[in-house]
């Protein structure tokens, strides 16, 4: 069946609020607006005011709400418009929500989801356009997901909600407009890295709204005649390191393409693995395609010379194999 | 900018441990003159340098153990300033044969202009890949990025790692010296017997002249400044090659060269095993005496391991004479690039048909192995005959 990345969202989070009384939507512009991103289009009408509840813009608090309610046996669904905002939630969701089982000796547990949006490319300019998933990826008691393709949008929300600790879910905001199929098995787990794409040559290894980018670069590749195996991540924390690893030790070279800045970046945290872990099986030293470091810029031309883009990404390719 | 590469100092030397600079930067050098030390698997070679110029840049740190052909050191020319050479492209090495890729050289550093790295790339995997398949990581030439030695590059290697003389010549760095020269010996044999289609011919030469004129030159002379027949033997050997050149000189890349000036290589074996085989240069335009005083240089220097790079290098031919040792003849492995070697057995009273009348004669034979490729059985008689000639006619040696 072929849907948009964005009504796999919203499916997923409709089967949820029709089979769990417990779960119920908070954020801004969730209610009435359908959503900032429209993933909760008719909700309102659909479940009511109790359970898709506006709030103000005060992420601080509303997320604090959410935790509340988690720790008094709801399972909520905060929305944050973008990652750029999460940050005033900080304090609630990395000295709280991630804190709590472990200051309480396991007595509580915050079972509280939170999705929000991430990356640039819409010419929203610095305050609506970075990515910061490596913030929350840094810190232990959160899991953190990365869905970036149909299936893994529809399908890691239900995993999340089960999931008796915090989950924070970032959705990329190019990818909303994705179309492509849902697999017919679309449940999934949150724990593994996926394959998308078997090669030999080198890997690709990226997450979110980079991997329609290293999938057009691995087609690219393929018509010079370089197999590229695409990783998509999936699970920014816990990694991985297994499934990059086994990549690594077939292709032996590696590309990481993240959207964030090189520095103290998740493509960093990835090449640290790869040296700690297959050292003996590298055979070129591992690259990096990430932003520019500068704040994202608004105009069109300069915002998309800042991000990766499918040349970089094949440049990188090519020189590691000596071409 | 010019670059000062290790030499090859024989067929049988692939790397050399550095172990002293004799010179520094700034340092205007002369050709002939030594300029580092560097121990072979076989002896401290002096290595002489065949350019003039001014020291740049030591590249190789002593102790430190580098293939054949790396640049060592760079040299300014006249004329040339810091600033001019600084900004010159450093080429790498040619490969020195198909089958033997050189070292690519030391390549430029990331960022820092002029700056040297004094380490290879070669990517892990492709260091630990040819752990694996025993192939000498320092042989293989890189394709990678910036030439780096790839994964691909130490497969394609092991694929084409026709001469086990290769495997041979890895160092161990472990093991000790003998070892390490047994390896270098068994490689060039190796490759001689692999490479070279032999044939063999020997013949009695009597040697009363010889030995009685010997006996008559050496009266009077102090001990030390006697003539020893080997001398009598190189000489004989050296004349005999102007009328024969075939027999002296290198086969290379498929065709014979031959040399201009006959350098025998004299074998010498060393106390600890082994042997070497340096040259003793212009042997055929030397006087007996002097040529006395080369051998016991050359001995004394060889076995004290203090040899100069080019008596390694330079040798167009091969004499071996076991004849001390009491064997009647030897049949030689000729010392790649070379084309022959010759062989003197020990002097023995035999008895001997002279004049219709039996009597009896000291015989040394002499042999010869030749390479085919160069030369035929029929040449190879008559150089043989001219050897044996020329030492019925000591006085004229």
């Amino acid at each position: 069946m072929k849907m948009t990345y964005r009504e796999a969202i919203r499916q997923a989070m409709f089967d949820a609020l029709a089979a769990d009384p417990r779960v119920f939507l908070m954020g801004e512009d969730v209610g009435r607006y359908g959503g900032s991103y429209a993933c909760s289009k008719g909700f309102l009408e659909e479940f009511g005011a109790e359970r898709i509840r506006d709030t103000p813009l005060s992420e601080l608090g509303f997320v604090g709400a959410g935790i509340g309610a988690a720790l008094g046996g709801m399972r909520p669904i905060v929305e944050v418009m973008t990652v750029n905002f999460s940050l005033l939630a900080l304090d609630q969701i990395v000295n709280t929500a991630a804190a709590l089982r472990h200051m309480s000796g396991g007595q509580f547990s915050v079972p509280l989801v939170v999705r929000m949006a991430t990356g640039a490319g819409r010419q929203l300019a610095a305050q609506h356009s970075h990515s910061l998933e490596n913030w929350y990826a840094h810190i232990p008691g959160i899991r953190v997901l990365a869905p970036a393709t149909i299936g893994d949008a529809r399908g890691m929300l239900a995993p999340a909600l089960a999931d008796p600790d915090p989950v924070v879910i970032f959705e990329h905001a190019q990818l909303y407009n994705l179309e492509g199929a849902l697999p017919d098995d679309w449940r999934c787990d949150i724990a593994t890295a996926a394959v998308r794409r078997e090669g030999t040559d080198v890997s690709l290894i990226t997450y979110g709204g980079s991997l329609p980018k290293v999938f057009a670069a691995a087609v690219q590749l393929a018509a010079e005649g370089i197999d590229a195996e695409v990783i998509d991540l999936r699970v920014l924390r816990p990694l991985d390191t297994e499934t990059i690893a086994a990549s690594l030790r077939k292709t032996h070279k590696a590309v990481v393409v993240d959207e964030g800045w090189k520095s103290g970046s998740l493509a960093a945290e990835v090449m640290a693995r790869l040296v700690e872990e297959c050292f003996y099986d590298l055979d070129a030293p591992p690259a990096r395609v990430c932003s520019e470091e500068v704040p994202i810029p608004y105009a069109r031309h300069m915002e998309e010379a800042a991000l990766p883009q499918v040349p970089k990404i094949v440049s990188a390719a090519r020189r590691m194999l000596g071409k | 900018m010019i670059e000062f590469t290790l030499p090859s100092l024989g067929a049988d030397m692939d790397e050399g441990k550095l172990l002293e600079w004799k010179v520094s930067p700034g340092d205007t050098v002369k050709k002939g003159q030594v300029v580092a030390i560097v121990d072979t698997s076989k002896a401290a070679v002096d290595i002489e340098i065949w350019c003039e110029g001014t020291v740049f840049e030591l590249l190789t740190e002593p102790d430190e153990t580098i293939p054949v052909g790396t640049v060592m050191a760079t040299l300014l020319e006249a004329g040339e300033s810091a600033e001019t050479a600084k900004r010159a492209p450093r080429a790498a090495p040619a490969p020195k044969a198909a089958a033997t890729p050189s070292h690519p050289g030391p390549l430029p550093r990331h960022g820092g202009e002029g700056i040297v790295s004094g380490r290879r790339r070669v990517s892990p995997a492709a260091r630990k890949h040819a752990e694996e398949l025993g192939v000498d990581i320092e042989t293989v030439a890189g394709s990678g990025p910036e030439g780096a030695v790839t994964l691909a590059d130490v497969e394609q290697a092991a694929a084409a790692k026709v001469s086990p003389a290769r495997t041979a010549a890895v160092t161990d760095k472990v093991a000790d010296k003998a070892a390490a020269m047994r390896r270098a010996i068994a490689a060039a044999m190796g490759r001689s017997k692999r490479e070279i289609p032999h044939y063999y011919l020997s013949e009695p030469v009597p040697m009363r002249r010889a030995t009685e004129w010997l006996a008559l030159a050496n009266e009077g002379r102090p001990i030390t400044a006697r003539l020893l027949m080997a001398v009598l033997q190189l000489k004989a050997v050296a004349l005999a090659l102007r009328k024969f050149p075939e027999m002296n000189g290198f086969f290379r890349d498929g065709a014979f060269q031959p040399a201009t000036a006959a350098h025998i290589g004299v074998a010498i074996s060393l106390r600890q095993g082994g042997l070497i085989a340096p040259a003793i240069h212009d042997v055929g335009e030397k006087s007996l005496e002097q040529l006395m005083l080369d051998l016991a240089d050359l001995v004394k220097r060889a076995r004290a391991g203090s040899l100069r790079s080019s008596e390694m290098s330079d040798p167009t031919i091969t004499v071996t004479n076991l004849g001390e040792q009491g064997v009647a003849a030897v049949y030689g492995v000729i010392y790649p690039p070379q084309v022959a070697l010759v062989g003197f057995g020990r002097i023995g009273e035999q008895p001997w048909v002279e004049n219709n009348a039996l009597g009896v004669m000291p015989v040394a034979t002499a042999s010869l192995a030749a390479d085919h490729r160069v030369s035929d059985g029929h040449r190879g008689a008559l150089f043989l005959a001219a050897l044996r000639d020329q030492l019925q006619e000591p006085e004229k040696l």
